[in-house]
C-alpha cells in the first residue's frame, strides 16, 4: 500500500512538471483494493486493469523501474513506451493490461477464466473495474457468462463513488453495485475498501471460490480516490467537497492498518519508516532508470502491430 | 487408379468447405475451440457448424449468449492465456455490438503491450446481401476491418479459398477476420480432403486477360466473370482478380495486372462511397500511374442501407450487367 500512495504521488508530481506525458489516472486513497486482493493471487492468475491501474500493476508484483520507464515514454517500460499509463501491462505477471476504455476489462477477464477452464488450470482471472464501469454493457454480458460457465474469475468492484466527475447517485439508481449478481446467479458481497483487513477476507473467499471451480463472485469494495479523476489535484473540485475528501481521509487505509499492526506489536515507529524509505528509494532508482532510459525510435513505430514469424 | 480419377474431382459447396476446414483445425489444434451463438446444439444458423458438436463435445464447441461483446472478449482473453480460438459473429451486422472489443482491444493489444501478448484468434462471420435480411443483417463491411492495425481479412469468395484460408487463420498467430458470404454457401468447387492452407495476403488470377482488369470482392467475383465473358463478346479480354486478402491487401499482383492492362475496374459489394475499392485506387495510381490509360472505375452499392423489399435489394447489389456497363464507359463503347 505504502509502495502504491508513494509511487503514485511521485508520478503525480513528475506529470505536472511535465516530466511524464499523456494523463495519469492515480489510485491513491484505493490501494487497500489492489492490496488485499493481489494477497491472494500469484503471478500465474491474471488481472484485468483500469485507467487507473498503477496500484494493481504494482500489488501484481510491478517493478518500479519498468513502470517509469513506461509512464516517460521509454523503450525499457513494460510495454516498450508504447502502451502508458493506460496500457500498462505485463504477461509475465498475469497482467492483462490496465485498460483505456471503461469497461473494457471485464470481458478479456471472462475470456482468460474460460481459458484457465478449458486448460484445467487452477489459475483464476480477476478483473478490476469502478463503479462507472458497472454500467457498461460489456461489464453485465462478462457477468453473466462467467456465471453461465462457473469460470474461476472474480468481478472486484472499486466503487469510489464517481464515474469520472458524476456522482454515484447520478449515474446508477442502485447504491450497491454488489445488488446486480443476483441478476446473473452469482454471489454479490460489500465490503469496506478502506480496509485492507476486510478486503483480504472477502477476496480471500471469492478467489478460493472460483479456484474451487465454484463460479464467479462479484466483491464490491467502497472506496475514495482523494485525487482528481485525472492528476494530482485533490481538493477545491466542483463536484465534491473538502470536507467529504478529509472525512474520507479520516479512514485512510495505510493510516489505520498503520496503527493496527502498532497496536498488535508488529510493527513499530521505525519499521514503518524503514517501508516508507525503501518505497522512497525504489522511486529514487525507478526515476533514474527511466529518465536514464533511450525513447523508442522510429524502427520501433511499426514494430508490434501484428506477430511476424512462425505461428506457435 | 486413384480416387480423384475415380470418382472425378472432389466437390464440396462452400458451407461443407468451412465445415471441414473447422473440424481439421479442432483436430490439428488441442487448445483451439470455436465459441458463437448458436454454433453448438443448432450447428451455426447457416448450418456450417453441423455434426461438430456431437464429434467434439460442448468443451469445444460452445454455444454463448447473444453477447457479442462477451463472445469476442472471450476470445481476447483466452488467446492471450494460451488458446486458439475460433470465434463465431452470426452476422457481421453484429459487430456493432462488439466494436470496442474488436478495435480497441483484439486489434491492439499486442501494439499496446509491445509485443507482450500474441492473439491466436480466428473470427468467421457473415456477409453479403441477396436474402432479403433487410439493413441489419446483409452488411458488408470488410472496410472497417481494413482500416485497423493489428487485425488481418479474408473474404473468401470460393469453397476452396473458404478452406483453405479458415486453415490458414487459425494456424494465424493474429486476429484474422474470415469474411464469408451467405449467398455462396451453396456454390460448388473443387475441394481436397486434406488440409492446405490460401497464402494470407495474396490475391488471386481468377482468369487471365490482356485489355481491362476487374479486381473483385467476395461474391462479385463471380458476377465480375460473368461480366469478362459478356465483355469477351465485344472483343474486351478481361483479367479478372479474386483481392480476397482485403488486409494484408496484394498490392503487387495488382499493379503486375495493371501493367498488363492500363485500366480497371474494382467491384464490391460494399456501399461504394469510402469502400475498400477506393483504398485500391489509390495504391494503383501511386505505384502505378504511369501504367494507367484511363480513370480507374468503381461498382459498389448505393450510398444507402440495404432494402428489404426484393424489387429494391435487386437494385441494389451490384452485378455483371453494371459492371459491363461501367467497363463500356471507360472504353467509350
Amino acid at each position: 500500500m505504502v509502495r502504491i500512495r508513494r509511487f503514485e504521488e511521485e508520478a503525480g508530481k513528475l506529470m505536472e512538471d511535465g516530466k511524464i506525458p499523456g494523463a495519469l489516472h492515480l489510485y491513491v486513497g484505493q490501494e487497500a483494493v489492489a492490496a488485499g486482493v493481489m494477497a491472494h493471487l500469484s503471478n500465474k492468475d491474471q488481472i484485468t486493469s483500469t485507467h487507473r491501474g498503477h496500484g494493481h500493476v504494482i500489488a501484481k508484483g510491478g517493478q518500479f523501474s519498468p513502470m517509469f520507464a513506461e509512464l516517460y515514454g521509454k523503450v525499457t517500460g513494460y510495454c516498450k513506451g508504447k502502451g502508458g499509463s493506460m496500457h500498462i501491462s505485463n504477461m509475465a505477471l498475469g497482467i492483462l493490461g490496465a485498460n483505456g476504455i471503461v469497461g473494457g476489462g471485464p470481458p478479456i477477464a471472462m475470456g482468460a477464466a474460460f481459458s484457465n477452464k478449458f486448460r484445467k488450470t487452477k489459475q483464476v482471472a480477476v478483473t478490476f473495474f469502478g463503479d462507472g464501469a458497472s454500467n457498461e454493457g460489456s461489464f453485465h454480458e462478462a457477468a453473466n457468462m462467467a456465471a453461465l460457465y462457473k469460470l474461476p474469475c472474480v468481478f472486484v468492484c472499486e466503487n469510489n463513488g464517481f464515474g469520472e466527475y458524476t456522482r454515484q447517485t447520478n449515474h446508477q439508481a442502485v447504491t450497491d453495485v454488489a445488488d446486480r449478481a443476483a441478476g446473473y446467479g452469482m454471489p454479490g458481497v460489500v465490503v469496506d475498501g478502506m480496509d485492507v483487513m476486510a478486503v483480504y477476507e472477502a477476496a480471500e473467499e471469492a478467489i478460493k471460490r472460483a479456484r474451487a471451480g465454484e463460479g464467479p463472485t462479484l466483491l464490491e469494495c467502497k472506496t475514495y480516490r482523494y485525487f482528481d479523476h485525472v492528476g494530482i489535484r485533490g481538493m477545491g473540485l466542483t463536484y465534491r467537497t473538502d470536507e467529504e475528501v478529509d472525512a474520507w481521509k479520516k479512514r485512510d487505509a495505510i493510516a489505520s492498518f498503520e496503527k493496527l499492526l502498532t497496536k498488535q506489536g508488529i510493527l513499530t515507529a521505525k519499521k514503518i519508516e524503514n517501508v516508507y524509505t525503501r518505497a522512497n528509494e525504489e522511486i529514487k532508482e525507478g526515476v533514474a532508470f527511466a529518465e536514464a532510459s533511450p525513447f523508442p525510435t522510429e524502427a520501433d513505430l511499426l514494430e508490434d502491430v501484428y506477430f511476424v514469424g512462425a505461428a506457435s | 487408379m486413384s480416387e480423384a480419377l475415380k470418382n472425378g474431382p472432389r466437390m464440396l459447396p462452400y458451407v461443407s468447405a468451412i465445415t471441414e476446414a473447422v473440424r481439421q483445425v479442432l483436430e490439428e489444434q488441442d487448445n483451439a475451440f470455436v465459441a458463437g451463438e448458436d454454433v453448438g446444439q443448432a450447428g451455426s444458423v447457416f448450418g456450417y457448424y453441423q455434426g461438430l458438436l456431437a464429434e467434439f463435445g460442448d468443451r469445444r464447441i460452445v454455444d454463448t449468449p447473444i453477447s457479442e461483446k462477451g463472445i469476442i472478449g472471450l476470445g481476447v482473453g483466452a488467446a492471450a492465456t494460451g488458446c486458439r480460438p475460433i470465434i463465431d459473429i452470426m452476422f457481421m451486422d453484429f459487430l456493432g455490438e462488439c466494436m470496442d472489443e474488436v478495435a480497441n482491444q483484439m486489434a491492439k493489444m499486442r501494439f499496446m503491450f509491445g509485443g507482450g501478448a500474441t492473439l491466436p484468434i480466428t473470427v468467421l462471420t457473415m456477409a453479403g446481401a441477396g436474402m432479403n435480411l433487410a439493413a441489419q443483417h446483409s452488411q458488408s463491411w470488410e472496410a472497417f476491418l481494413a482500416h485497423l492495425p493489428g487485425v488481418k481479412v479474408l473474404m473468401p469468395s470460393n469453397a476452396y479459398d473458404a478452406k483453405g484460408m479458415i486453415i490458414a487463420a487459425a494456424r494465424d498467430d493474429n486476429p484474422v477476420f474470415v469474411v464469408l458470404n451467405k449467398m455462396s454457401l451453396a456454390m460448388q468447387a473443387e475441394v481436397p480432403e486434406e488440409m492446405y492452407e490460401v497464402p494470407i495476403g495474396r490475391a488471386s488470377i481468377v482468369r487471365e486477360g490482356s485489355g481491362f482488369s476487374i479486381f473483385a470482392m467476395g461474391r462479385m467475383v463471380h458476377e465480375a466473370l460473368a461480366a469478362a465473358k459478356t465483355l469477351e463478346g465485344l472483343g474486351i479480354d478481361c483479367e479478372v482478380v479474386d483481392v480476397r486478402s482485403i488486409q494484408p491487401f496484394d498490392s503487387e499482383t495488382a499493379v503486375a495486372s495493371i501493367k498488363k492492362t492500363h485500366r480497371a475496374l474494382i467491384v464490391h459489394e460494399a456501399v461504394r462511397f469510402g469502400g475498400f475499392g477506393g483504398e485500391i485506387v489509390a495504391q494503383l495510381q501511386e505505384e502505378a500511374f504511369d501504367y494507367l490509360d484511363a480513370p480507374i472505375a468503381r461498382v459498389g452499392a448505393p450510398f444507402s442501407p440495404v432494402p428489404y423489399s426484393p424489387a429494391l435489394e435487386k437494385l441494389y447489389i451490384p452485378n455483371a450487367e453494371r459492371i459491363v456497363a461501367e467497363v463500356k464507359k471507360v472504353l467509350g463503347i
